[in-house]
């Protein structure tokens, strides 16, 4: 099925008009958050790109991010999987399991060797291979395999681009995300979590009509990861006057002000979620009521706590994962060693959290 | 009225009070607006903004509603769901609102056009639709046949 002349045939036998085409186009002009103007070359390339093989794997994760693709609208995962890409292997989607499932991939390896995309969603564990294995076969041995025929590989969820939960204080299973380990493939990182689903369709899309895209220096493709949520934030002029709701039930959060006081990490989290919106583009976090936590940024998770103001020093989490992300520490032994003293600095660092204190005012 | 305006007596009041919520976007992208539309009558060159990437409150579609308004054309679109194409009560101004097939908004635009490019035919199109009139033709002339 893999690298067949695609949409144009597809939209012919599907009876889609050349008009309906142009509307799709436009709609993924919008959603990669291109100028309309685009919306001609979009559909030159996606009617002149060879369909390619996509190979999915699922590591330490929640299955959040792949419950997030399935409802994206714009495309939708039916509309990629069926016209733009043949996902040749998702063991979460797809009705085969174990041995027949990896004899799948294994045959999407061989047929399209250093063509596919390899999407991964979900951290590796580098403490001990036993942690985490599908089919018998370890992570990281897994994603070293299918990495090494792919073409791109695309981290899927803030797990798989710098670690994600499974990598917050105290780390026990040494887990680190996918840039930590492979090197030498282009690798863009969509981070979130879940990442905000068009977002990941989108990044899908521009991989498929312009190739890999531009990237800012955490790995996120500058055109979805280019601005901070405070910059497009509708509560911006609140902050700008300096109108803060201080509580979740006070005259400033009835009037829809600035949450800046309540944690809010807008000003400090690249992301599209003010302008390209959650379900279907309804609502997004602080349109809710809620600050932002910042969860397309490594480190998220033991960032200083979700209700206190960036005002508050946050200790030296953020620091600790930059870092880790610009030395591109040693895998293998080397890294399990590491990952052991940082869980061991970490576990002697940790503070618990309960309910209370969430109250708690800043 | 505004579609905030919406709902029951209940709720009638909140949603006029939240309709004033605004980001004061709404002034400048009028001002763009108007200054594509005087490039296009200057230059004919048109022009496309992308709803989708300002933000946007409900004030601020209050204000972009109340001043553009509806005008004469209301051309509704089915392929691949709804598209709705209207022009606004400032001639050369248009709404394309595309919508997928269970009626979720895909992508929102402002087109300063003559004539927004989605409704006129492609040559594509054109060409599939004169063979599939010659085949009806030759249908019916076949009918006509069997008949005599």
């Amino acid at each position: 099925m893999a690298n067949e002349p695609m949409l144009s045939q597809l939209m012919k036998e599907h009876g889609v008009s050349r008009r309906g085409f142009m509307k799709y186009c436009a709609g993924l002009a919008s959603v990669m958050a291109l100028s309309p103007a685009l919306a001609p070359r979009i559909a030159h390339a996606l009617e002149n790109a060879p369909r390619p093989s996509v190979i999915w794997l699922s590591f330490q994760e929640c299955t959040g991010c792949t419950e997030s693709i399935t409802r994206s609208h714009a495309p939708t995962l039916e509309d990629l999987i069926f016209k733009a890409v043949s996902l040749d292997y998702h063991h979460t989607l797809q009705a085969a399991s174990g041995h027949a499932a990896e004899a799948a991939r294994e045959e999407a390896m061989k047929a399209n060797y250093g063509k596919y995309v390899l999407v991964v969603d979900g951290s590796i564990p580098l403490e001990q291979p036993g942690y985490s294995c599908i089919a018998g076969i370890s992570n990281l041995e897994m994603l070293k395999q299918t990495a090494a025929g792919a073409a791109a590989i695309v981290s899927v969820g803030t797990c798989a681009a710098y670690g994600g939960i499974p990598h917050a204080d105290p780390n026990p299973t040494g887990a680190v995300g996918v840039s930590h380990i492979i090197k030498d493939k282009p690798i863009i990182n969509v981070p979130g979590c879940p990442p905000i689903p068009v977002v990941m369709t989108g990044v899908l899309a521009h991989f498929l009509t312009f190739g890999v895209p531009e990237l800012d220096e955490l790995g996120r493709p500058k055109v979805f990861f280019g601005e901070t949520i405070h910059d497009r934030c509708y509560r911006r002029p609140f902050y700008d006057k300096g109108l803060f709701a201080e509580g979740f039930d006070d005259e400033g959060a009835r009037k829809g002000w600035c949450l800046y006081k309540l944690g809010c990490k807008g000003p400090t989290t690249k992301s599209v979620c003010a302008t390209v919106k959650w379900n279907n583009g309804t609502s997004f976090p602080i349109e809710a009521g809620h600050p932002c936590l910042g969860c397309t940024e490594p480190d998220f998770w033991d960032n200083g706590g979700f209700y206190k103001p960036l005002s508050v020093p946050a200790g030296d989490y953020r620091k600790i994962g930059l870092a880790a992300l610009g030395a591109g520490a040693a895998i293998g032994a080397a890294s399990a060693l590491l990952s052991r003293a940082s869980k061991k600095k970490a576990a002697l660092a940790h503070e618990t959290v309960d309910a209370h204190d969430l109250e708690k005012p800043s | 009225m505004s579609r905030y305006n919406r709902g029951n007596a209940d709720n009638t009041a909140m949603d006029d009070l939240m309709s004033f919520a605004a980001t004061g976007n709404a002034l400048p992208l009028l001002h763009e607006v108007r200054h594509a539309l005087a490039e296009l009558l200057e230059n004919n060159k048109t022009a496309v903004i992308d709803l989708g990437a300002i933000p946007f409150a409900p004030g601020d579609e209050r204000v972009l509603d109340s001043i553009l308004g509806e005008g004469e054309v209301h051309a509704v679109l089915k392929t691949l769901g709804e598209s709705h194409v209207r022009e606004t009560s400032i001639y050369g101004v248009w709404r394309v609102d595309h919508m997928d097939a269970s009626g979720e908004y895909q992508s929102r635009f402002i087109e300063v056009t003559f004539l927004p490019e989605i409704l006129k035919t492609h040559s594509t199109d054109a060409a599939a639709g004169l063979g599939t009139l010659t085949a009806r033709l030759e249908e019916e002339d076949e009918k006509l046949k069997q008949r005599n």
